[in-house]
C-alpha cells in the first residue's frame, strides 16, 4: 500500500503540472463553478468507481496500455492501481477534499463536460465565445471548399509551375515540329494531285486527238462543206473521190465525213477504200451516189487553194463535166463515227 | 452549448452560401483556422482542467489567429512565406496535440 501511494502523490502531481498552475494561480474564480458539479459526482463516483476501477486495473494489466503510453510507462501503468485504493481509502476514511478532487477530476468528467455543454446560462461572455466559433466554423468549411474547388495551378509552388511551363514549351516545340512536317506532307499531296491532274488532263487530251483521228469520236471546228455534183446520169468515179481525199488531207485536213444523195455520211478514215459500184461509190461498205458531200475540218483558205489548183480537184470533176461547189458554214460538225476495228496481231510498244 | 450551436451554425451557413476566398486572404486564411483551432483545443482542455476563463479564451483565441496571420505576412514580405507558414503550422500542430493529449488524458485516464 505505501507504493501505490507514493505513486499516487506522483501522479496526482502530474495531471497538475499541465493545468494545476493556473489553478493555484487564482483559487476561487473557475474552480469554484465546477465544485458543485464535482461535489455530487463523487458520490456517484464513489459508489460507482468500484466497478470503473476494476475495469481500468484489468485493462491496464493488459501490455496494450503500456504500448499506448510509451514515454512514461510506469506512471501510466500505475494509473489504475492509484485510483482504486484512493477512492476506497477516501471513502472508507471520510478523508479531506484533496483526496476527493483527485478522484473527482477521474471520476465525473463526462458528468461536467454534458453540465458545461447543457448550461442554458447565456452572458455576455458565452455570446462572443459562440460569435467566434461560429466564424471559425465558416471560415473552416469555407477553407475547405475553395481548396476543394480551386485549380490546382494556384496552389503550386515556383518550382513546380516552373516545371510544368517548362513541359509545356517542350510540348508545344514538339507539336510545332509535328505541324510544320504535316503541312509538308499537305504540300507534297496537293502537288502530287496537280501533276496527277495534269497528266490526267494530257491523257484525255490525247485521248481525244486520238479518237478524232481515228474517226471514234465526233468532231467540231473551222471548215467547210465541198459538194462534188456529178453530170446529169454520171456518177462521181472513186478516182475522183480518192483524189479528193488525198488532196483534202495533203491541205491538213483534220476530219472528214462524206454523204450523198440520200445516203447516210461515212467517216473518212485511215483506212477508208473507195470503189466504184453501180449507183456511185462504195465507201467503206456504203454506197453513196449522186452529188457527193463532203463535210471536212481544217484550215478553209487552205482547203479552198489546194481544191483550185490547176489539174487538181476542181478542174478533174469540171471535166467530167460535174461542177465543185464550196460552203463555208464557219463551224462544221463531223458527226459520223467510224467502228474500230479490233486489233489482233499490232500491240503497242511500251 | 450556444458555442456548439454557432459552430454548427457557422458551418452550415458555410455550406449553403458557398463563398469564394478573396485573392489576398488566401494565404492567411488556413493559419488562421489552424490558430483559432489551437485556441478552441486550449479552451476545451482550459475547461477540463477548471480553469477555463472567458476573457482568456477570447483573447487567446483573437491573438493567435491574429498572430498567426502576422507571421505569415511577414514571411510573405520576406520571401519565405511558404516555409514560414509551414513552420506556424507545425508548431500550432505540436500543441493541438499536447492539447488533445491532455483532454484525452482527462477523459480516458489514458
Amino acid at each position: 500500500m505505501i507504493d501505490p501511494h507514493d505513486n499516487a502523490n506522483d501522479r496526482d502531481d502530474q495531471p497538475p503540472t499541465d493545468g494545476a498552475s493556473p489553478d493555484a494561480a487564482r483559487p476561487p474564480g473557475p474552480s469554484a463553478s465546477p465544485a458543485e458539479p464535482e461535489n455530487t459526482g463523487t458520490d456517484e463516483s464513489a459508489r460507482g468507481n468500484p466497478g470503473a476501477g476494476a475495469r481500468p486495473d484489468a485493462a491496464d494489466g493488459e501490455p496494450t496500455a503500456d504500448a499506448d503510453a510509451g514515454p512514461e510507462p510506469t506512471a501510466d501503468a500505475d494509473a489504475g492501481p492509484d485510483v482504486g485504493p484512493d477512492v476506497v481509502d477516501g471513502e472508507l476514511a471520510g478523508e479531506p477534499r484533496d483526496d476527493e478532487v483527485g478522484a473527482a477530476t477521474g471520476g465525473p468528467r463526462w458528468r461536467r463536460i454534458a453540465a458545461a455543454i447543457f448550461t442554458p446560462k447565456l452572458t455576455a461572455a458565452n455570446m462572443v465565445i459562440a460569435l467566434l466559433l461560429g466564424v471559425l466554423g465558416f471560415a473552416l468549411i469555407v477553407q475547405v471548399r475553395s481548396n476543394a474547388n480551386e485549380s490546382t495551378l494556384a496552389n503550386d509552388r515556383p518550382d513546380d509551375l516552373v516545371r510544368i511551363l517548362s513541359d509545356l514549351d517542350a510540348r508545344k516545340d514538339r507539336l510545332t515540329t509535328e505541324i510544320s512536317s504535316l503541312q509538308n506532307t499537305v504540300q507534297q499531296l496537293n502537288s502530287g494531285a496537280q501533276s496527277q491532274q495534269a497528266a490526267l488532263d494530257a491523257a484525255a487530251k490525247r485521248a481525244d486527238e486520238l479518237g478524232i483521228l481515228g474517226g471514234t469520236l465526233p468532231a467540231r471546228g473551222p471548215g467547210l462543206v465541198i459538194d462534188l455534183i456529178p453530170a446529169s446520169g454520171q456518177q462521181i468515179p472513186a478516182n475522183t473521190v480518192l483524189d479528193t481525199i488525198e488532196e483534202l488531207r495533203g491541205a491538213g485536213a483534220e476530219a472528214m465525213q462524206i454523204s450523198g444523195t440520200g445516203s447516210a455520211a461515212v467517216r473518212v478514215v485511215a483506212a477508208t477504200y473507195f470503189t466504184d459500184t453501180t449507183g456511185g461509190v462504195d465507201i467503206d461498205g456504203a454506197t453513196i451516189g449522186g452529188t457527193l458531200s463532203i463535210t471536212v475540218i481544217g484550215d478553209p483558205q487552205t482547203i479552198q487553194a489546194a481544191l483550185s489548183i490547176p489539174g487538181g480537184v476542181d478542174d478533174t470533176v469540171r471535166n467530167d463535166g460535174g461542177t465543185v461547189s464550196l460552203q463555208t458554214p464557219g463551224t462544221v460538225e463531223v458527226t459520223a463515227l467510224h467502228e474500230p476495228q479490233a486489233l489482233q496481231y499490232a500491240h503497242s510498244v511500251p | 452549448m450556444y458555442a456548439v450551436l454557432a459552430m454548427i451554425a457557422g458551418i452550415a451557413l458555410g455550406v449553403i452560401l458557398e463563398p469564394t476566398v478573396p485573392v489576398a486572404l488566401q494565404p492567411y486564411l488556413p493559419i488562421a483556422v489552424v490558430a483559432a483551432l489551437d485556441a478552441v483545443f486550449g479552451g476545451i482542455r482550459a475547461r477540463l482542467d477548471g480553469i477555463f476563463d472567458d476573457k482568456q479564451f477570447v483573447i487567446s483565441f483573437v491573438s493567435n489567429v491574429l498572430v498567426a496571420a502576422l507571421i505569415v505576412y511577414l514571411g510573405d514580405q520576406l520571401g519565405v512565406g511558404g516555409q514560414l507558414s509551414t513552420g506556424v503550422v507545425v508548431v500550432l500542430g505540436v500543441r493541438i496535440f499536447g492539447n488533445v493529449a491532455a483532454i484525452r488524458r482527462h477523459l480516458f485516464k489514458a
